[in-house]
């Protein structure tokens, strides 16, 4: 089972019915001690870094137990951008720090933020390995929607540029995320969304 | 690079799609989700439904369409027509929308594009202006552009903009249904003043008219309705034409 946490930051609907349609079981766990039956978790979510706030420390501890046991974790879009220290978005809030780094906001140099759109994924060579990224071509088009981003590391598996260039894909052992919607990118997306779900075995 | 987004528009009625619909091998013509599906299949990037009765008639979007568009397409999905409320809105996403389109309802109350984007992010949150010009300004319409507001359309997308608003969704009423292409002057003025990205809507004809949209109109992405539906116009080959011009699309 899948577990998908719902901290009203936008709508689960999209990511649930995507998930439907690769065949995983979701659950949507009220209660941060739900989630020690889980295989896998989901960290979606759009809009203001803020949002996170409710992700509180019992939420943090549950996730990072989920974590230290080898579960695969994927934070979607601003769940994405929660994996990191924290975000100029928000400066008094913290994310998850299971991944180096902090979010920045996209420089609006010759191009509009909010950055809203299909654009194309960079995938190296040796990316393609990740298992996040298995099956995604070099050049793929997924759907963005945002205005903040995490920098370009050791962890990326893609890298996108809009203004700059920042993570559009990343990993790191069992944590994974994507700065676009992979329910919203279509074929791509949905085996993307399929990856995790067979990492979660 | 950012591709430049082609949209298709459902015009729906009572769940069927109206202004006709051609295709080859589509037996259940009218039917929404059925015409999604072929659209997706061929590139599609976005999806409007627009439940063209709505406003008018106070009805809403019907959740049952969203729905069943919504459960087999994993593309973006914007639902117009008939969003007075919060409530509306949130009906139209709890049902699979990941948009809402405002028109005369954000033009009556503004404060409802703060409400929504406060509550499901701007990216949530499109604006649908319908202008028309007259003497040296574009004048902004409300219901279906019937009727006429005190509101000029490139400082009525700035104010949008600045309550929350992700995107406008700009349509010629001098270009809606004429074929004769987009309204480029009124999509670069707009495009110009906005930093979100600006939809142009009303008048596609034949496939240079998406060029000089993206090109001289500075839109972001570009709507139509009946020259798909009609399939005079395929998405992939329309995607086709704009690579050999140099603009970049989704293929």
């Amino acid at each position: 089972m899948i577990a998908l946490i719902d901290y009203r930051a936008g709508n689960l609907t999209s990511v649930r019915k995507a998930l439907a349609a690769v065949g995983a079981e979701v659950f949507v766990p009220s209660a941060p001690a739900d989630l020690a039956s889980a295989d896998g978790v989901i960290v979606p979510g759009v809009g203001h870094f803020g949002a996170t706030r409710a992700l509180d420390r019992a939420w943090v501890d549950a996730i990072g137990a989920l974590l230290k046991a080898g579960r695969p974790i994927l934070g979607i879009c601003l769940g994405m951008q929660w994996l990191y220290e924290g975000s100029e978005e928000a400066p008094d809030l913290h994310g998850i720090g299971a991944l180096q780094g902090s979010c920045a906001r996209l420089i609006a140099r010759d191009v509009k933020v909010p950055h809203v759109g299909w654009n194309s994924l960079n995938v190296s060579a040796q990316s393609s390995e990740a298992w996040i990224a298995r099956g995604v071509p070099d050049g793929a088009h997924v759907y963005f929607t945002h205005s903040y981003a995490a920098p370009v590391t050791g962890d990326c598996v893609a890298v996108t540029r809009h203004g700059n260039s920042f993570a559009a894909m990343v990993e790191r052992g069992p944590v994974a995320g994507v700065q676009f919607h992979p329910e919203k990118s279509g074929d791509v997306g949905l085996r993307i969304l399929r990856n995790f779900v067979e990492r979660a075995g | 690079m950012l591709a430049k987004r082609i949209i298709a528009c459902l015009d729906v009625r009572d769940g069927r799609v109206v202004k006709g619909v051609n295709f080859e091998g589509l037996r259940s013509a009218g039917d929404p989700a059925a015409l999604a599906r072929r659209y997706n299949e061929e590139g599609i990037d976005e999806l409007v439904i627009l439940d063209i009765t709505a406003t008018l008639e106070a009805r809403r979007a019907r959740a049952a369409t969203i729905n069943a568009v919504a459960r087999e397409l994993f593309i973006p999905l914007a639902v117009g027509g008939g969003i007075r409320s919060e409530d509306d809105a949130v009906a139209a996403i709890d049902a699979g929308a990941d948009k809402v389109s405002l028109n005369s309802a954000a033009l009556a109350d503004p404060a409802l594009i703060t409400t929504l984007a406060g509550r499901y992010g701007s990216q949530a949150v499109v604006v649908a202006i319908d202008a028309k010009l007259e003497g040296n300004q574009f004048a902004v319409y409300a219901r279906s552009g019937q009727e006429p507001t005190p509101r000029e359309a490139v400082e009525w997308a700035k104010e949008a903009e600045a309550r929350g608003a992700g995107e406008i969704l700009l349509t010629s009423i001098d270009r809606d249904g004429t074929k004769r292409g987009f309204d480029c002057p009124l999509t670069a003025a707009v495009s110009a003043a906005v930093s979100i990205p600006v939809i142009a809507s009303g008048g596609a004809g034949g496939l240079d008219d998406f060029v000089d949209v993206f090109t001289t109109g500075r839109a972001d992405a570009a709507l139509a309705a009946s020259i798909f539906h009609y399939a005079e116009t395929g998405v992939s080959a329309l995607k086709r034409h704009l690579i050999s011009r140099g603009i970049p699309v989704r293929i």
